[in-house]
């Protein structure tokens, strides 16, 4: 899979590690800002009130 | 024939593990990026946003800035106000979800303030960026007589509660509002069940006094779990008018807004 997106990336090594950063940060950023928040008001909210 | 099949077999089998060990990399990757946002991320950039919505909040309420009295500005403590029953404002009723108040604790940290809104709804409340800490409608409101309780989250969201364990005894816990500083004084802590809620009582522990204000604080226990509560119980201690000024002890938070 990441072997197949490696080779599918244009350009010489640097062009490609360059490229491999970016994608990370736009993995990392949707997984920060959206994915985790999502999941965690979702599935994991811990009561704090009695009742 | 048979040796192309064997060959064609080895390169499924080997594609399948290439998938399986990517998918288990990308899995551990995930869980490792959660966890640092669960323990650290979330709560420095959702506290920052409440403490920031709080800010906003008290500038709103503050009047253009009256001219500081010399015993303000040398940073000597301010006069206690006296207090007298019959100048506390109690505050109205609210719709949930509306920010009335604000809550500044100096032991949570030197800058640390929260706005507090109507209700104890996760997602509109307590899981909120503009909010954090919530009241419970059916406790008594602000300057009654009874018991004034709030809850909040003591890990992610925030986590406004954070340290809700290193109260000691006699810390002020400061509620602005537009008429001023509610003053409470810790007195002590408890855990109980989740059911247990006789803490909301105008009355909730035998080592409180009936007839007193109080402030209840609630949380979950232990952290980064909903099995207990930790209750931290406050005496009302005098109210401060905004226009004798801020408290000293939190003048810091206020320089140039009241």
């Amino acid at each position: 899979m990441y072997r197949l997106l490696w080779r599918a990336l244009p350009g010489n090594l640097w062009a490609k590690i360059a490229q491999t950063t970016g994608l990370l940060l736009v993995a990392v950023t949707a997984l920060f800002l959206w994915v985790f928040p999502w999941f965690v008001a979702t599935f994991m909210t811990t009561n704090v009130t009695v009742n | 024939m048979r040796a192309a099949r064997n060959g064609a077999q080895r390169r499924g089998v080997s594609l399948a593990l290439d998938i399986l060990q990517d998918v288990a990399f990308t899995v551990g990757g995930v869980i490792l990026l959660f966890l640092v946002w669960h323990t650290w991320f979330n709560d420095i950039v959702a506290g920052s946003a409440q403490n920031q919505a709080s800010h906003q909040l008290a500038q709103e309420w503050s009047a253009p800035a009256p001219s500081a009295t010399p015993t303000e500005t040398s940073g000597t403590p301010t006069p206690r106000p006296s207090v007298d029953p019959t100048q506390i404002p109690v505050l109205g009723s609210h719709s949930d979800g509306e920010a009335f108040a604000t809550l500044i604790v100096p032991r949570f940290g030197t800058d640390y303030e929260r706005v507090i809104a109507e209700g104890i709804d996760p997602e509109t409340v307590l899981n909120s960026s503009a909010t954090g800490v919530g009241h419970y409608p059916e406790s008594a409101a602000l300057g009654e007589i009874g018991n004034f309780a709030v809850a909040a989250h003591r890990t992610t969201f925030g986590a406004p509660f954070a340290e809700i364990e290193k109260l000691r005894l006699g810390d002020h816990i400061y509620i602005e509002t537009p008429d001023g500083w509610y003053v409470y004084s810790y007195r002590n802590t408890a855990y109980v069940w989740p059911a247990d809620v006789n803490v909301l009582n105008p009355v909730p522990t035998t080592s409180l006094e009936a007839g007193q204000r109080l402030l209840t604080m609630t949380s979950c226990h232990p952290e980064l779990s909903s099995a207990e509560r930790i209750i931290a119980y406050s005496v009302f201690d005098y109210f401060a008018p905004r226009e004798l000024g801020v408290p000293a002890e939190i003048q810091h938070l206020r320089e140039g807004t009241a």
